[in-house]
């Protein structure tokens, strides 16, 4: 079941395996959802499994996910225990609505547990296709749709299920979404969950998404989401990656921003052996504002790869990354951030910093900005550092008694702390900053909170 | 308090201090002068454990103790600091969190329970009276953003909070305009008890107007190559360094 398997034959199995499916693929969903099916496999087809090498695959072998056997579930599993009860998120105190979606099928008690407002939508995307179909026909599959996204088509093929969310004009949300992603299985399992988010006018709404392994088999979870957001809409994202290290993670997110909206959104990746995150944001209307954030802590033989890329398609916008990784062990990494900057954007601010930290000689980190400007009234930068501990510091905090370790803890969490201290939920900073410490100590299980203890 | 016997430093093969002695008893006040590149800096940073220079020789005791058999910051425990000629500004670590935890490092190494909130909020208010320094600065990152003359407050400030028993001053004065320059002496004059040694490594004499040394060392080329009292830095001041140059060439 191990043996290597290239990338080619590995593509045709996949394709193989949607050909032979396509019926229980289709069944019980609408037209709106199906009707994209055919050509996104053929455009699979046509890209391939991204090798390492390709344009936007520079440091990373996508074959390291997708090289594996998986199995795959074209049914909701039926699920025997109630998640609830074997799961406690490491992210505890924290006032949200919870949603839960096993294996990329949302839950069915989901309702009656979220406690959600009824002025706002949240549903599986599969009820969504009938209640809401013509917002499923405006947005469904809208941005992803087959722009060199190999992985994304290759979702859209498979997507049968995820979670629709939509926020209608005006609405705000005063307590964060917090959606749980669990994967747990006795086979080798690859999923393909779908997600769409609809923030109308004015709303206001926070998304937390936690990405969790409940058993330790390999998981391949390749998520597609898209959202959108309308004019004058707040909208943010955090997403904490905690899977276990024989996992593989594939998210790509697209946002379109509509006129005055400004969203955000933070990834913080914990544990996971393979991660691979796409973020791609495009500005639609004038004067929005985008903010992206990722923090990485990685060891082992972990790599993760996050690649942005921000579309700014019209005048008048500002974006703000920053992204930092901190390796150990044999952990590589890879940032690329584009920034397109469209002839007519005029006024655009656009700034980038990749800062990442190798602890050990075998650790290893690529990173690549990349900067596109055809406009000539603009400010943008860019910056990216890899670097060791800084020595002079640690030697300032020895030599005030604080000992070699906690030195190192103390200098490590401080430069984590820059990308916790742009999350727009103070409860949630706090949580983060205690799973970084957690994480920095060694201390975070990835099963954290969870008495299964399947390992 | 502290003995140095011979001790040779380098860095990157290049000798740097040649054979320094020194005695400091409890209650001193000794100064450090000497020309650029003599070797100041060196010796501060070797006494409170850089990692950068290689010690070639000699001996170090500390109340006792093989200083140079200790890590940086069991020197520190054990009562030794350095405020630094250029403090390093840690963006992200909070002067509260830095000073409790050093204090708490501190108390564990001396097997004390750590401090209280309570407690130490307190004896962070007292010591911020002693040294004049602003409540803004606890309240932001170690340094950032500091002025030099903040800087060097900031560390007067962490001397009171850490009470060493022998406090090195590398160059404190440098950088420093005159009511800045008052108010760092005046804290190191208040925290001066009969039991606690000082060594303030200087470039000029202006400081030893404020601290008034018991003993005025001239560090050139690696070794002290004059002792005297606070008279000799009044002379050297007159004189400038080329008199001690001369005399060393001559001799």
């Amino acid at each position: 079941m191990s043996e290597t398997i290239d990338s080619n034959t590995m593509k045709y199995k996949l394709i193989n395996l949607y050909q032979q499916n396509k019926l229980a693929i289709d069944a019980g969903l609408t037209d709106s959802m199906n009707k994209h099916r055919e050509e996104s496999i053929r455009y699979f087809d046509s890209l391939g499994i991204p090798y390492k090498g390709d344009e936007n695959y520079k440091y990373t072998d996508m074959m390291h996910a997708f090289g594996k056997m998986y199995g795959y579930a074209f049914k909701s599993p039926k699920t025997v225990v109630d998640p609830e009860t074997i799961f406690h998120c490491a992210v505890p105190d924290l006032d949200t609505h919870t949603i839960i979606l096993e294996n990329g099928w949302y839950y069915a008690k989901n309702q009656e547990q979220s406690g959600l407002p009824n002025t706002i939508v949240a549903l599986s995307i599969r009820e969504a296709t009938e209640a809401y179909p013509e917002l499923i026909e405006k947005h469904y599959n809208e941005q992803a749709n087959n722009k060199g996204q190999a992985t994304t088509a290759f979702n859209t093929a498979f997507a049968q299920d995820g979670l629709f969310l939509y926020i209608p004009e005006g609405v705000v949300l005063e307590k964060p979404i917090q959606v749980i992603n669990l994967l747990r299985g006795t086979n080798p399992l690859l999923v393909n969950q779908r997600n769409l988010i609809v923030a109308g006018k004015n709303s206001q709404s926070k998304l937390i998404v936690c990405d969790h392994t409940l058993s330790h088999q390999h998981f391949l979870s390749n998520t597609v989401t898209e959202v959108f957001v309308d004019e004058n809409a707040i909208f943010d994202f955090y997403n904490i990656q905690n899977q276990h290290n024989q996992s593989s993670q594939v998210t790509s997110l697209f946002i379109t921003q509509m006129k005055n909206s400004n969203t955000l959104c933070n990834t913080l990746t914990l544990h996971g052996g393979f991660v691979r995150n796409n973020i791609h944001i495009k500005f639609k209307g004038e004067h929005c504002e985008a903010n992206a954030y990722g923090l990485a802590i990685v060891d082992g033989k972990q790599h993760v790869d996050n690649y942005t890329f921000i579309d700014h398609a019209v005048p008048n916008c500002t974006s703000n990354e920053m992204y930092k990784t901190i390796l150990d062990d044999e952990a590589t990494g890879a940032f690329n951030g584009k920034i397109l900057v469209r002839p007519d954007a005029q006024k655009t601010l656009a700034f980038q910093s990749n800062k990442n930290i190798c602890l050990t000689n075998t650790a290893r980190f690529y990173t690549k900005p990349q900067l596109e400007i055809y406009a000539d009234d603009v400010k943008c930068s860019h910056g990216a550092t890899v670097g060791q501990m800084d020595e002079d510091a640690l030697f300032y905090l020895k030599s005030r008694g604080i000992g070699g370790h906690e030195a190192k803890m103390m200098l490590m969490y401080a430069f984590a702390h820059e990308v916790l201290s742009h999350i727009r939920v103070p409860v949630l900073a706090e949580r983060y900053g205690e799973l970084v410490e957690k994480r920095l100590r060694g201390e975070l299980s990835r099963c954290e909170g969870c008495f299964v203890h399947c390992n | 308090m502290l003995s140095i016997k011979n001790l040779k430093a380098s860095v990157d093969g290049k000798e740097i201090l040649k054979g320094i002695n020194l005695e400091v008893k409890a209650g001193e006040v000794h100064a450090i002068m000497g020309p650029n590149g003599s070797g100041k800096s060196t010796l501060s940073s070797v006494l409170a454990g850089s990692e950068r220079f290689d010690v070639d020789g000699g001996e170090v005791t500390f109340n006792g103790k093989n200083l140079l058999d200790m890590a940086a910051e069991d020197r520190a425990r054990e009562g030794l600091f350095l405020s630094f000629q250029y403090p390093i500004e840690i963006p992200g670590v909070s002067m509260v969190n830095f000073m409790k935890t050093a204090v708490n490092e501190h108390r564990k190494y001396l097997g004390q329970d750590s401090m209280s909130a309570g407690d130490f909020l307190k004896m962070l208010r007292d010591k911020k009276k002693v040294v004049e320094i602003d409540d803004r600065l606890t309240s932001r990152s170690v340094n950032e953003g500091f002025s030099g003359g903040e800087k060097k407050k900031n560390e007067i400030f962490q001397m009171a909070m850490l009470e060493p028993k022998l406090a090195i001053l590398d160059e404190t004065d440098s950088g420093l305009d005159i009511d800045a320059l008052r108010v760092v002496a005046n804290g190191v004059n208040k925290l001066k008890t009969k039991d606690n040694s000082t060594i303030v490594i200087t470039h000029y004499q202006r400081l030893l107007d404020h601290i008034i040394p018991d003993f005025v060392h001239i560090l050139y080329m690696g070794r002290i190559v004059k002792s005297g009292g606070k008279e000799l830095a009044l002379e050297l001041e007159e004189k400038g360094y080329d008199w001690i140059k001369n005399e060393v060439a001559v001799g």
